[in-house]
């Protein structure tokens, strides 16, 4: 592994009030990987990803983006830079078409390649421009994912953040959507991902980080994460 | 597109025309007609912060009062007369030309919308409506009790002797003659207000359009979204209460120039209620709908002035015609609202194949 680091934080904490969410939490993404970073409901991995991208105020530890600490700078910046994230819970514009949730998603760009991503969009989800004219409200769980996942590739990201890309989806929809992030991820560009689903995300992964109340306890390669004894037991229900 | 255009020019000259015509009813009529522009150019600024950004603000009252003082000191007699100092400064007392005073009541009004929108930054929905609607009655209490030590505005008694606009040479105050034709002021005051609303619906329409509406549109869906989306949401939230409050300032001289007096009583909480009523009840965010309802609401309490006095009568005069007007215009809306609850006129849902629940029975 000599490709550069494009994301890294070390010892990291986030506070909200007086509750510390994140008590430490320690990882690097390099170029080209895809890295899973799984956990139990709680443990802190949305909110740690909230203060990478910028979110969340960083309360202690530094999170370091293209070799600059994003300390300071706001969400707007670091997605111009190529840092975004799909945010928990899809965040579709409901009110707004499918086309012109993906046309938000190239907020930060200005160049006059935009249509032509939109087209690779819909490449990569058929679904999306068979409903492109139609309110993202009214589709489905699974095609709002899909449509989240498609906005955010309009900003043509260096590192893609995904915060539980499965959660509340049928079976069948969630092998579509990691089916989606591996070809992401084959098509060149860095994911970061933050799942739940432990077996599914770590299966897919290079590399995989395990958080637990806020901190993060294991690290490794994804083969060698499955395989260990302790996350069996917690995580894979073995 | 030939039609299109024909009847755009229909519409122009009739919109143009119509004072001339009305005024063969009586001046009352123009005057109504003059205010309900100037309410929609409230309800045009009031959108941006509310229908286009989704920024619930209750105390938009204030901006108006800003640019209607800013009006009133600048071309009145008041501060000359109270301070020695000024009369000094200005031995023909003081009398600034509008194309100084407008901009500066808008720039002030914008500064105050800023200085609002930066302590709110974080707080949406109901929080935000108390917030702002505390706001308003801060710049009202102020109106009135500004008088001690130093007499500033006057307290409730309110400023008077406010100048008439003068444009190219033209008197708003006095009648114009042209050709042994005499347009009332009224109608002048009318033709400008018409323009104005005229250029500022071209203006929220393109703004509408621009990358700074799609990001204020972003941000009332979803905010978080929205700033993953790399929207700076506080410089465009920000932005949202100043161009808001810009257009509030304006309005406020127009109405200071135009009634010739203002006074702490004409920023009530009412007033801000009202804006806010004719952008929800004509449709949040389409400007058509924005500018009925504030058509409606506006000259609904006047007509109902013709119905109250009737039903009063049939009452003995037992009912206080005031407070019958004020049950008509709140049922009314009631009404309205049960009816029709996303407004009058509520944005076409542009997606066309969406099934949408009214339809698809």
């Amino acid at each position: 592994m000599t490709q550069p680091v494009l994301l890294k934080v070390s010892a990291l904490k986030v506070a909200y009030g007086g509750i510390q969410a994140v008590k430490g939490a320690t990882f690097e993404v390099r170029q080209g990987e895809l890295v899973s970073l799984i956990g139990a409901n709680g443990a802190g991995k949305t909110t740690t990803l909230k203060a990478v991208t910028g979110l969340q105020p960083v309360a202690g530890g530094e999170v370091e983006y293209l070799g600059q600490s994003i300390k300071g700078r706001g969400a707007w910046d670091l997605v111009k830079q190529g840092l975004v994230m799909v945010p928990e819970g899809r965040g579709c514009f409901t009110r707004m078409t499918i086309t012109e949730n993906l046309l938000m998603g190239a907020y930060v760009r200005d160049d006059n390649e935009i249509e032509a991503d939109i087209e690779k969009v819909f490449a990569i989800f058929p679904r999306l421009k068979e409903r492109r004219d139609q309110l993202s409200g009214t589709m489905s769980g699974g095609e709002q994912q899909m449509l989240a996942m498609g906005r955010a590739l309009m900003a043509r990201p260096k590192v893609l953040l995904l915060d539980e890309p499965s959660m509340g989806l049928s079976p069948i929809m969630v092998d579509k959507i990691f089916e989606v992030v591996h070809d992401i991820h084959q098509r060149g560009t860095t994911v970061l991902l933050v799942e739940q689903n432990a077996s599914r995300a770590l299966e897919l992964a290079d590399r995989g980080y395990v958080m637990e109340s806020g901190e993060v306890t294991m690290s490794g390669p994804a083969r060698q994460l499955l395989d260990d004894p302790k996350v069996k037991a917690a995580y894979l229900g073995e | 597109m030939k039609n299109k255009f024909a009847v755009f020019l229909v519409c122009a000259v009739a919109l143009v025309a119509l004072p001339l015509f009305v005024q063969q009813f009586g001046q009352g009529w123009v005057r109504i007609l003059a205010t309900a522009l100037l309410y929609t150019l409230l309800a045009l600024g009031l959108n941006i912060i509310v229908g286009y950004a989704g920024l619930l603000d209750l105390g938009y009252v204030a901006f108006y009062a800003v640019g209607a003082y800013m009006y009133a000191l600048l071309a009145s007699p008041h501060l000359t007369e109270t301070f020695p100092w000024i009369a000094a400064m200005f031995p023909k007392g003081l009398h600034m030309p509008i194309w100084v005073v407008v901009p500066l009541g808008a720039g002030l009004a914008a500064l105050a919308g800023v200085l609002l929108g930066t302590p709110v930054l974080k707080l949406r929905g109901d929080y935000l409506a108390i917030v702002t609607l505390g706001f308003g009655e801060i710049i009202r209490v102020f109106m009135n009790n500004l008088e001690h030590p130093v007499n500033i505005t006057n307290g409730p008694r309110g400023l008077d002797r406010i100048d008439p606009f003068t444009i190219f040479g033209v008197n708003f105050g006095k009648p114009l003659v042209v050709g042994g034709f005499s347009i009332a002021s009224v109608t002048l005051y009318y033709w400008l207000f018409l323009a104005l609303v005229v250029g500022s619906v071209v203006l929220c329409h393109r703004l509408e359009l621009s990358r700074i509406g799609r990001a204020w549109m972003a941000i009332r869906e979803d905010e978080i979204a929205a700033k993953a989306m790399g929207i700076n949401t506080r410089n465009m939230k920000l932005l949202a209460f100043g161009m808001g409050a810009t257009f509030g300032g304006v309005s406020g001289s127009m109405f200071a120039a135009f009634q010739g007096f203002v006074s702490p009583e004409s920023f009530s909480l009412m007033e801000s209620i009202m804006i806010v009523a004719m952008v929800v009840l004509g449709g949040m965010g389409y400007l058509p709908g924005v500018i009925l309802g504030a058509l409606l609401l506006s000259a609904l309490p006047e007509v109902l002035r013709y119905v109250a006095g009737p039903l009063q009568h049939l009452t003995d005069g037992r009912l206080d015609a005031s407070i019958l007007r004020q049950l008509l215009i709140a049922l009314a809306m009631i009404v309205i609202m049960l009816l029709r609850p996303r407004g009058l006129m509520p944005p076409p849902e542009h997606g066309k194949a969406a099934p949408s629940p009214a339809t698809a029975k």
